[in-house]
Protein backbone atom coordinates (compact mmCIF):
# COMPACT_ATOMS: atom_id res chain seq x y z
CA UNK A 1 0.00 0.00 0.00
CA UNK A 2 1.50 3.46 -0.56
CA UNK A 3 0.44 6.43 1.30
CA UNK A 4 -0.87 8.96 -1.17
CA UNK A 5 -3.58 11.55 -0.15
CA UNK A 6 -6.19 9.74 -2.37
CA UNK A 7 -6.34 6.68 -0.62
CA UNK A 8 -6.36 8.43 2.59
CA UNK A 9 -9.57 10.29 0.97
CA UNK A 10 -10.89 6.96 0.11
CA UNK A 11 -10.64 5.25 3.44
CA UNK A 12 -11.83 8.32 5.52
CA UNK A 13 -14.98 8.39 3.05
CA UNK A 14 -15.22 4.84 3.63
CA UNK A 15 -15.41 4.73 7.44
CA UNK A 16 -17.64 7.48 7.73
CA UNK A 17 -20.08 5.31 5.79
CA UNK A 18 -19.22 3.00 8.58
CA UNK A 19 -19.75 4.87 11.00
CA UNK A 20 -23.82 6.72 9.64
CA UNK A 21 -25.02 3.11 8.07
CA UNK A 22 -24.26 1.10 11.09
CA UNK A 23 -25.84 2.45 13.78
CA UNK A 24 -29.21 3.88 11.82
CA UNK A 25 -29.30 0.45 10.61
CA UNK A 26 -29.35 -1.24 14.11
CA UNK A 27 -31.78 1.48 14.92
CA UNK A 28 -34.17 0.70 12.19
CA UNK A 29 -33.46 -3.08 13.57
CA UNK A 30 -34.60 -2.37 17.04
CA UNK A 31 -37.78 -0.17 16.24
CA UNK A 32 -38.94 -2.95 14.23
CA UNK A 33 -38.11 -5.93 16.82
CA UNK A 34 -40.02 -3.36 19.65
CA UNK A 35 -42.86 -3.45 16.96
CA UNK A 36 -42.78 -7.02 16.52
CA UNK A 37 -42.12 -8.04 20.17
CA UNK A 38 -40.33 -11.31 21.56
CA UNK A 39 -41.63 -14.55 20.74
CA UNK A 40 -43.68 -15.90 23.72
CA UNK A 41 -42.66 -19.37 23.60
CA UNK A 42 -39.98 -21.09 21.57
CA UNK A 43 -41.75 -23.64 19.70
CA UNK A 44 -41.47 -24.12 16.31
CA UNK A 45 -44.93 -22.24 15.19
CA UNK A 46 -44.22 -19.74 17.60
CA UNK A 47 -40.76 -18.68 16.19
CA UNK A 48 -42.09 -19.21 12.59
CA UNK A 49 -44.68 -16.66 13.74
CA UNK A 50 -42.20 -14.31 14.32
CA UNK A 51 -39.78 -15.26 11.44
CA UNK A 52 -43.06 -13.81 9.14
CA UNK A 53 -43.64 -10.79 10.60
CA UNK A 54 -39.33 -10.10 10.72
CA UNK A 55 -39.85 -10.59 7.13
CA UNK A 56 -42.56 -8.71 6.32
CA UNK A 57 -41.67 -5.24 8.66
CA UNK A 58 -40.42 -2.29 6.53
CA UNK A 59 -38.30 -1.27 9.52
CA UNK A 60 -36.10 -4.24 9.00
CA UNK A 61 -35.94 -4.44 5.76
CA UNK A 62 -34.27 -0.59 5.85
CA UNK A 63 -32.79 -2.03 8.24
CA UNK A 64 -31.01 -4.70 6.58
CA UNK A 65 -30.49 -1.87 3.53
CA UNK A 66 -28.47 0.32 5.84
CA UNK A 67 -26.37 -2.56 7.19
CA UNK A 68 -25.64 -3.72 4.04
CA UNK A 69 -24.36 -0.37 2.56
CA UNK A 70 -22.62 0.00 5.49
CA UNK A 71 -21.41 -3.89 4.93
CA UNK A 72 -19.91 -3.47 1.52
CA UNK A 73 -18.38 -0.05 2.78
CA UNK A 74 -16.15 -2.52 5.01
CA UNK A 75 -15.40 -5.00 2.37
CA UNK A 76 -14.26 -2.42 0.45
CA UNK A 77 -11.69 -0.70 3.26
CA UNK A 78 -10.80 -4.32 4.21
CA UNK A 79 -8.77 -4.64 1.14
CA UNK A 80 -5.97 -2.20 1.68
CA UNK A 81 -6.31 -1.00 5.71
CA UNK A 82 -6.07 -3.88 8.55
CA UNK A 83 -9.28 -5.42 10.58
CA UNK A 84 -7.35 -3.85 14.44
CA UNK A 85 -7.56 -0.49 12.32
CA UNK A 86 -10.67 -0.59 10.66
CA UNK A 87 -12.69 -2.01 14.00
CA UNK A 88 -12.32 1.61 15.83
CA UNK A 89 -14.30 2.83 13.46
CA UNK A 90 -16.91 0.09 13.73
CA UNK A 91 -16.61 0.40 17.52
CA UNK A 92 -17.47 4.35 17.44
CA UNK A 93 -20.35 3.65 15.90
CA UNK A 94 -21.59 1.57 19.08
CA UNK A 95 -21.80 4.94 20.93
CA UNK A 96 -23.34 6.31 17.66
CA UNK A 97 -26.07 4.22 18.29
CA UNK A 98 -27.04 5.18 21.31
CA UNK A 99 -27.03 8.84 20.82
CA UNK A 100 -29.85 7.48 17.24
CA UNK A 101 -31.49 5.39 20.12
CA UNK A 102 -32.26 8.19 22.14
CA UNK A 103 -33.30 10.97 19.23
CA UNK A 104 -35.51 8.89 16.94
CA UNK A 105 -36.69 5.83 19.70
CA UNK A 106 -36.79 8.36 22.43
CA UNK A 107 -34.65 5.38 24.65
CA UNK A 108 -33.82 6.46 28.18
CA UNK A 109 -30.35 6.59 28.39
CA UNK A 110 -28.62 6.81 32.22
CA UNK A 111 -25.96 9.40 32.85
CA UNK A 112 -23.76 5.86 33.99
CA UNK A 113 -24.78 5.28 30.33
CA UNK A 114 -23.39 7.69 28.67
CA UNK A 115 -20.04 7.72 30.99
CA UNK A 116 -19.88 4.83 29.83
CA UNK A 117 -20.25 5.06 26.32
CA UNK A 118 -17.44 8.07 26.37
CA UNK A 119 -15.35 5.99 27.83
CA UNK A 120 -15.78 3.38 24.96
CA UNK A 121 -15.38 6.83 22.48
CA UNK A 122 -12.14 7.32 24.52
CA UNK A 123 -10.59 4.00 24.14
CA UNK A 124 -11.63 4.23 20.55
CA UNK A 125 -9.89 7.26 19.75
CA UNK A 126 -6.43 6.04 21.28
CA UNK A 127 -6.54 3.10 18.83
CA UNK A 128 -7.74 5.54 16.15
CA UNK A 129 -4.20 7.23 15.80
CA UNK A 130 -2.58 3.48 14.45
CA UNK A 131 -1.32 3.32 10.72
CA UNK A 132 -3.75 1.61 8.53
CA UNK A 133 -1.36 -1.14 7.43
CA UNK A 134 0.66 -3.22 10.02
CA UNK A 135 0.95 -6.85 7.86
CA UNK A 136 2.29 -7.16 4.22
CA UNK A 137 0.17 -6.44 1.19
CA UNK A 138 -0.79 -9.78 -0.53
CA UNK A 139 0.34 -9.97 -4.21
CA UNK A 140 -2.02 -11.22 -6.64
CA UNK B 1 -29.31 -15.27 31.89
CA UNK B 2 -31.00 -15.57 28.52
CA UNK B 3 -30.09 -11.82 27.15
CA UNK B 4 -25.94 -12.72 28.71
CA UNK B 5 -26.40 -15.97 26.28
CA UNK B 6 -27.52 -14.18 23.60
CA UNK B 7 -24.75 -11.39 23.87
CA UNK B 8 -22.20 -13.91 24.07
CA UNK B 9 -23.31 -15.08 20.48
CA UNK B 10 -23.49 -11.88 18.87
CA UNK B 11 -19.92 -10.97 20.08
CA UNK B 12 -18.03 -14.49 19.37
CA UNK B 13 -20.12 -15.30 16.10
CA UNK B 14 -19.97 -11.86 15.08
CA UNK B 15 -16.34 -11.38 15.70
CA UNK B 16 -15.72 -14.69 14.51
CA UNK B 17 -17.50 -14.16 11.21
CA UNK B 18 -15.39 -10.43 10.38
CA UNK B 19 -12.25 -12.31 11.08
CA UNK B 20 -13.20 -15.05 8.58
CA UNK B 21 -14.38 -12.08 6.11
CA UNK B 22 -11.62 -10.65 6.57
CA UNK B 23 -9.29 -12.95 5.96
CA UNK B 24 -11.14 -14.04 2.63
CA UNK B 25 -10.41 -10.21 1.11
CA UNK B 26 -7.01 -10.38 1.83
CA UNK B 27 -6.56 -13.19 -0.05
CA UNK B 28 -8.48 -11.51 -2.92
CA UNK B 29 -6.23 -8.31 -2.55
CA UNK B 30 -6.82 -4.79 -3.01
CA UNK B 31 -9.89 -3.11 -4.75
CA UNK B 32 -8.49 -0.43 -7.54
CA UNK B 33 -11.16 -0.75 -10.21
CA UNK B 34 -14.58 0.73 -8.89
CA UNK B 35 -16.41 0.72 -12.14
CA UNK B 36 -19.92 -1.38 -11.40
CA UNK B 37 -18.66 -4.23 -13.99
CA UNK B 38 -15.17 -4.53 -12.06
CA UNK B 39 -17.00 -4.46 -8.60
CA UNK B 40 -19.27 -7.20 -9.65
CA UNK B 41 -16.56 -9.63 -10.76
CA UNK B 42 -14.70 -8.66 -7.50
CA UNK B 43 -18.05 -9.67 -5.69
CA UNK B 44 -18.64 -12.87 -7.74
CA UNK B 45 -14.75 -13.76 -6.84
CA UNK B 46 -15.07 -12.94 -3.31
CA UNK B 47 -17.77 -15.17 -3.36
CA UNK B 48 -15.72 -18.74 -4.37
CA UNK B 49 -13.57 -17.83 -1.33
CA UNK B 50 -14.24 -20.68 1.47
CA UNK B 51 -13.30 -18.45 4.30
CA UNK B 52 -16.16 -15.70 2.59
CA UNK B 53 -18.78 -17.99 3.54
CA UNK B 54 -17.49 -19.09 6.88
CA UNK B 55 -17.98 -15.38 7.78
CA UNK B 56 -21.46 -15.34 6.47
CA UNK B 57 -22.83 -18.28 7.90
CA UNK B 58 -21.28 -16.55 11.39
CA UNK B 59 -22.77 -13.05 11.31
CA UNK B 60 -26.39 -14.51 10.12
CA UNK B 61 -26.15 -16.48 12.91
CA UNK B 62 -24.94 -13.25 14.91
CA UNK B 63 -27.88 -11.45 13.19
CA UNK B 64 -30.82 -13.36 14.31
CA UNK B 65 -29.13 -13.10 18.06
CA UNK B 66 -29.03 -9.69 17.17
CA UNK B 67 -32.70 -9.52 16.60
CA UNK B 68 -33.91 -11.66 19.50
CA UNK B 69 -32.24 -9.80 21.80
CA UNK B 70 -33.50 -6.29 20.61
CA UNK B 71 -36.98 -7.79 20.61
CA UNK B 72 -36.95 -7.31 24.04
CA UNK B 73 -34.11 -4.89 24.94
CA UNK B 74 -33.00 -1.54 23.91
CA UNK B 75 -30.59 -0.60 21.16
CA UNK B 76 -28.84 1.77 23.79
CA UNK B 77 -28.02 -0.94 25.60
CA UNK B 78 -27.63 -4.00 23.12
CA UNK B 79 -24.95 -2.59 20.66
CA UNK B 80 -22.86 -0.57 23.11
CA UNK B 81 -22.42 -4.18 24.86
CA UNK B 82 -21.15 -5.79 21.70
CA UNK B 83 -18.33 -3.64 21.62
CA UNK B 84 -17.06 -6.48 23.72
CA UNK B 85 -16.03 -7.99 20.27
CA UNK B 86 -13.56 -5.32 20.12
CA UNK B 87 -11.27 -6.94 22.36
CA UNK B 88 -12.30 -10.17 20.87
CA UNK B 89 -11.04 -8.83 17.69
CA UNK B 90 -7.85 -7.21 18.69
CA UNK B 91 -6.75 -11.06 20.10
CA UNK B 92 -7.97 -12.64 16.96
CA UNK B 93 -6.26 -10.53 14.81
CA UNK B 94 -3.09 -11.56 16.22
CA UNK B 95 -3.97 -15.06 16.60
CA UNK B 96 -5.66 -15.72 13.01
CA UNK B 97 -4.36 -12.94 11.00
CA UNK B 98 -0.49 -12.12 12.14
CA UNK B 99 -1.67 -8.70 12.59
CA UNK B 100 1.21 -7.02 14.96
CA UNK B 101 -0.91 -4.42 17.58
CA UNK B 102 0.67 -2.33 19.50
CA UNK B 103 0.75 -1.37 23.55
CA UNK B 104 -1.03 1.77 22.64
CA UNK B 105 -3.82 0.05 20.90
CA UNK B 106 -4.44 -2.89 23.66
CA UNK B 107 -4.50 0.24 25.86
CA UNK B 108 -7.81 1.33 23.77
CA UNK B 109 -9.23 -2.04 24.07
CA UNK B 110 -8.64 -2.38 27.69
CA UNK B 111 -10.42 1.27 28.13
CA UNK B 112 -13.27 0.31 26.00
CA UNK B 113 -13.93 -2.89 27.72
CA UNK B 114 -14.41 -0.65 31.22
CA UNK B 115 -16.78 1.62 29.05
CA UNK B 116 -18.97 -2.21 27.85
CA UNK B 117 -18.58 -2.86 31.85
CA UNK B 118 -20.41 0.34 32.84
CA UNK B 119 -23.00 0.23 29.79
CA UNK B 120 -23.39 -3.18 31.78
CA UNK B 121 -23.60 -1.85 35.33
CA UNK B 122 -25.85 0.72 34.27
CA UNK B 123 -29.11 -1.97 33.26
CA UNK B 124 -29.71 -2.22 36.95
Amino acid sequence: MTDSPGLHLKTLLLLLMIVVFAPLGNVLLGKGMKTIGPATHWAVADLWNVFVRICSSGYIWLGIASLMTFFVAYMLVLTWADYSYVQPASSFSYAMVALLGYLLLGEVITPLRWVGIGVICLGVLIVGYTPPRTTTAVKV
Amino acid sequence: MRELLLLCVIVVAGTGGELCVTRAMKQIGEVTDFRPAALARFIFRALTVGWMWMGIAMMALAFFALLTTLSFENVSFVVPVTALGYAAGAVGAVLFLRERISAQRWIGVFIVCIGVTLVLFSRH
